[in-house]
């Protein structure tokens, strides 16, 4: 079980979070972790220690203060790369392994597709594409993709 | 020499190494001063928010300098001057690369995994230049070949990218049939027989409509104008009607007959080879792939193909052959009127053409599903006892009608396409008689022709139309097989991730030294171990401890060369196990796993798996080593006893032993035993322990073990942490270190200790044996 006590968060030298335990004053850096990133990815953040123990549980980020909040965000933002893809442009070739060219949240980029048994379904509308680096690229909500995008998604699924 | 040629990028690029983009090549010059080198870059991909974006880091043999982005400003650290260290660390896919001093973070870099490898080679360069001495020069060692196009580690001794390969060679789907000719070469006079006799009996049946040409205007024409009928004609007539039958009728069946049992043949020769390629491909590819949709490639699609060959491709061929043979006849009769009679074809070629690609796609995602459906099937039988357990029947049930329900969703489709294609085609063949009708009643009408032409060609263009509309289901079936043989050759064309070396190493006979160099294994985007140095002599005894999780088995696993190492390079007897043949190599090696798996059929033939030519006194002392013997005894047909598929009949701790005796019969140099005891209580593992320890004797052997009690016998505890080595030594001197040895062995002791239980633990007896 983790220990309830109070703490409180700020960044080193190091641009590491580090935890203070206000109780008896001892100091962790830690990283904050979601625990479901894609489905719920506001409630339960765990921040553990560079040993990987879990120093404390948040149910909800909305639950912290702003300061707090605003610092396990953005170390948050820094650890998390799963970029989203919002259009296709093209794919080099209908069949695999090709080279998609797409417009994610986090700008341009292109990847290669190694097999279509790369592209897995979280639910039916949400899929998460493995390139072949082992990057995931995130489709929040394909039916919400214009159609270019759908008809070329389509051929893969 | 010109001065371009002399500048310090040049110089560089002549190393093997990856090219850098030209989008640099002309900043970077001219910021360069007077003997300056360039020692390595890395192009970042991301900037601080994790945005795609162009940056570039510079390591030259004066200082670092960088740019977070295109237009942002040029920033330089003086590497002489102070003390830096660089370090990086990633976390799902995203690389982080910082600069520190002493005090403080001073800048940090941010880039896909793709680039990685390129940081790596960027903090060897900047230890070597500026921190030469450090332990981190050692690692240099193992050398590396980069792709120069996709950036990714090749393997030894290969030089081109299985994945820009597989790139290049894509390409459209139904190209793909003609790489079964690879398949079909060995038949080739077999198939040049069959086509003979196809070319035979297609003439044959060809020579009905044409008789009935002279039927009609020597002998019912004239008829019905009041002349008698001339038998002796009319038997001629009809007599060769019956011989071109019985002729169609006895070269039909045989080239049927010799073209199916070729395509059989065919079938089956690729159902083998594929089976044999999949065997040899890594444990990543496996770790990867659903075993339903495995076992759904080779068998259905093979069949497919088999079909495909032997039933369509034939009648395909018989058809162009037939409209072939017909066209020049009709041509022979009358030009014009065979002009008008093929006028509908290219309408209808161009038909078929429109409907290929969207029926193409259709059919690839129908195969998908249907793997997808089989995947279910495969999940929950092996998985059954769970599923009951839990009481899931009805969630697996319904995730069987989802996996159904999609498959009629897509099949929906594809037939909706479809079923507009057959009524068009026949829509159109309507439409051509009709034509022919017409120019023939006109053409008649003007004397031009006969009538008994007029019917010739009749018959032979419904014959003719006929066979167009079954050719356009040549289409559907050539997608179909096109998509299967793509499945297929997926598989064949999957280059192994432990490729066999080019040139390959024979070692006769190895020692069992084995040296691990600098190693580190990603699997995906994680880092499973890091940075591991560690030499292990011949016939000592290694125990490898540590949470699970922290890489025991992935060493192992990188030791059997289940997988290859990512960086770093591991040598046996000094050479690295990437240029020793693979089945070779592994025959050294003998592997006693958690869950030990037998195979369908006797206590003996699972003994003898790894030397199927072992004898039974051979296969009798291994047992008796492993302390098997006597429980096979108690078995009702003994060693001949037939145990199942995951040898259901037998305990956790009894198929242990005989995996233990399989190991022992090969007699290996190196012996690994990954969590060999843990399914099992401790008094089974008493004996289990045993029959190890005849195992051990002599032989090189990493043992992993959960229970530390397992490890007395080791020579030396490594204790890895999350991939890194943390503690090496043997079970005194870590317990003397009072650290994580020491932290592990305490949370065990006191687990014992609520068993109450202190059997097999050195340490107990001491405490025993003090208080007498």
């Amino acid at each position: 079980m983790i220990q309830e006590f109070n703490y409180h968060l700020n960044r080193d030298v190091f641009g590491k979070l580090l935890c203070t335990n206000l109780d008896d004053q001892s100091q962790k850096s830690v990283v904050p972790i979601r625990t479901f990133p894609i489905t719920a990815p506001n409630e339960g953040i765990s921040l553990i220690d560079s040993q990987g123990h879990e120093l404390v549980w948040i149910n909800n980020l909305g639950e912290l203060s702003n300061e707090l909040r605003i610092l396990i965000e953005e170390e948050l933002a820094n650890r998390e790369f799963m970029p989203e893809i919002k259009y296709i442009y093209e794919v080099s070739n209908l069949t695999t392994p090709n080279v998609w060219q797409v417009e994610t949240d986090l700008g341009k980029t292109s990847f290669i597709l190694k097999g279509e048994e790369d592209i897995r379904h979280l639910t039916s509308m949400t899929l998460v594409i493995t390139d072949s680096h082992g990057i995931c690229l995130l489709i929040r909500n394909r039916s919400a993709l214009d159609s270019h995008s759908r008809k070329i998604l389509d051929h893969f699924l | 020499m010109t001065d371009s040629e002399r500048s310090p990028i040049k110089i560089l690029l002549s190393a093997a190494l990856p090219t850098m983009s030209p989008l640099w090549f002309t900043q970077i010059e001219s910021r360069l001063n007077v003997e300056e080198k360039v020692i390595a870059w890395l192009e970042t991909d991301l900037d601080h928010q994790l945005r795609f974006s162009q940056g570039l880091v510079i390591l030259t043999n004066q200082r670092l300098f960088s740019k977070v982005s295109i237009n942002a400003s040029w920033e330089n650290w003086d590497c002489r001057q102070q003390d830096l260290t660089l370090i990086r660390r990633d976390y799902s896919g995203a690389g982080n690369l910082e600069l520190i001093d002493a005090n403080s973070l001073l800048v940090n870099w941010r880039y896909t995994i793709g680039k990685d490898i390129a940081a790596g080679y960027l903090i060897k360069q900047f230890m070597r230049h500026y921190k030469s001495g450090s332990a981190e020069e050692k690692y240099l060692r193992a050398t590396q070949i980069l792709c120069p196009k996709c950036k990714t580690l090749l393997p030894v001794d290969q030089e081109k990218c299985s994945i820009c390969i597989k790139n290049i060679d894509a390409r459209p789907s139904v190209w793909i049939l003609f790489r079964l000719w690879r398949f079909a070469r060995p038949y080739k006079w077999r198939l040049l027989t069959g086509f003979l006799l196809t070319l035979g009996s297609t003439a044959a049946t060809l020579v009905p409509p044409y008789l009935a040409m002279p039927l009609m205007d020597n002998v019912l024409i004239p008829y019905q104008n009041g002349k008698s009928i001339d038998i002796s004609l009319v038997t001629f007539y009809l007599s060769g009607l019956l011989g071109a039958a019985i002729i169609a009728w006895a070269l039909g069946w045989a080239r049927t007959y010799t073209l199916a049992l070729v395509s059989e043949r065919i079938g089956a020769d690729l159902r083998t080879a594929t089976y044999k390629h999949l065997l040899k491909l890594s444990q990543e590819y496996f770790g990867g792939k659903r075993t339903g949709d495995l076992i759904a490639r080779i068998g259905s699609e093979t069949d497919r193909i088999n079909i495909f060959i032997s039933l369509h491709l034939l009648d395909f061929a018989t058809d162009v052959l037939m409209i072939i043979m017909t066209t020049g006849i009709l041509i022979s009769i009358n030009p014009w009127l065979a002009l008008i009679t093929l006028l509908p074809l290219p309408v209808i070629a161009w038909l078929i053409h429109i409907i290929r690609d969207k029926l193409r796609t259709g059919f690839e995602k129908v195969d998908r599903i249907w793997a997808e459906v089989t995947n279910v099937l495969s999940d929950t039988i092996p998985g059954i006892r769970v599923v009951k357990a839990f009481a899931q029947e009805e969630r697996e049930a319904e995730r069987f009608y989802t996996a159904n329900q999609h498959n009629l969703e897509i099949n929906n489709r594809v037939n909706k396409v479809w079923s507009l294609f057959i009524p068009s085609v026949t829509f159109l063949t309507e439409i051509g008689l009709l034509v022919v009708w017409i120019f023939g009643i006109w053409q008649v009408s003007n004397n031009a022709i006969t009538v008994g032409v007029l019917t010739a060609f009749l018959a032979y263009i419904s014959r003719f139309y006929l066979r167009l509309d079954s050719m356009s289901r040549i289409v559907s079936v050539t997608q179909k097989s096109a998509a299967g043989a793509k499945r297929i050759f997926d598989i064949l064309d999957h280059v192994s991730s432990v490729p066999e070396p080019i040139n390959p190493v024979h070692l006769p006979a190895i020692k069992g030294r084995i040296e691990l160099c600098n190693v580190s294994f990603r699997y995906g985007t994680r880092s499973v171990v890091r940075n591991i140095n560690l030499v292990i002599e011949p016939g000592e005894m290694i125990g490898l401890i540590g949470h699970s999780g922290s890489g025991k088995s992935t060493l192992v696993n990188l030791i059997c060369r289940f997988y290859d190492v990512t960086e770093g390079a591991i040598l046996i007897d000094g050479i690295d196990i990437r240029s020793l043949p693979v089945a070779t190599y592994r025959k050294h090696i003998g592997l006693v796993l958690q869950e030990s798996f037998l195979f369908f059929g006797t206590i003996a033939e699972n003994i003898s798996y790894g030397r199927p030519g072992a004898t039974r006194e051979d296969i009798i002392a291994a047992a008796r080593s492993a302390h098997a013997h006597e429980f096979i005894l108690r078995l009702r047909h003994g060693y001949d006893s037939l145990v199942g598929e995951r040898g259901q009949a037998l305990s956790g701790g009894e198929r242990q032993r005989i995996s233990i005796a399989r190991a022992l019969l090969i007699n290996p140099h190196i012996l690994i035993l990954d969590e060999a005891t843990s399914s099992v209580d401790t008094t089974t593992e008493k004996e289990i322990q045993k029959a190890l320890d005849n195992l051990v004797r002599g032989r090189t052997t990493i043992a992993i073990a959960h229970r530390l009690s397992t490890l007395q016998n080791a020579n030396r505890l490594i204790v890895l942490d999350r991939g890194n080595i943390v503690e090496i030594g043997s079970h005194q001197e870590l317990m003397a270190r009072k650290n994580h040895y020491h932290r592990l062995y305490e949370a065990q002791m006191r687990n014992i200790d609520t068993e109450g239980e202190l059997v097999g633990l050195n340490v107990a007896h001491k405490i025993v044996g003090d208080q007498k």
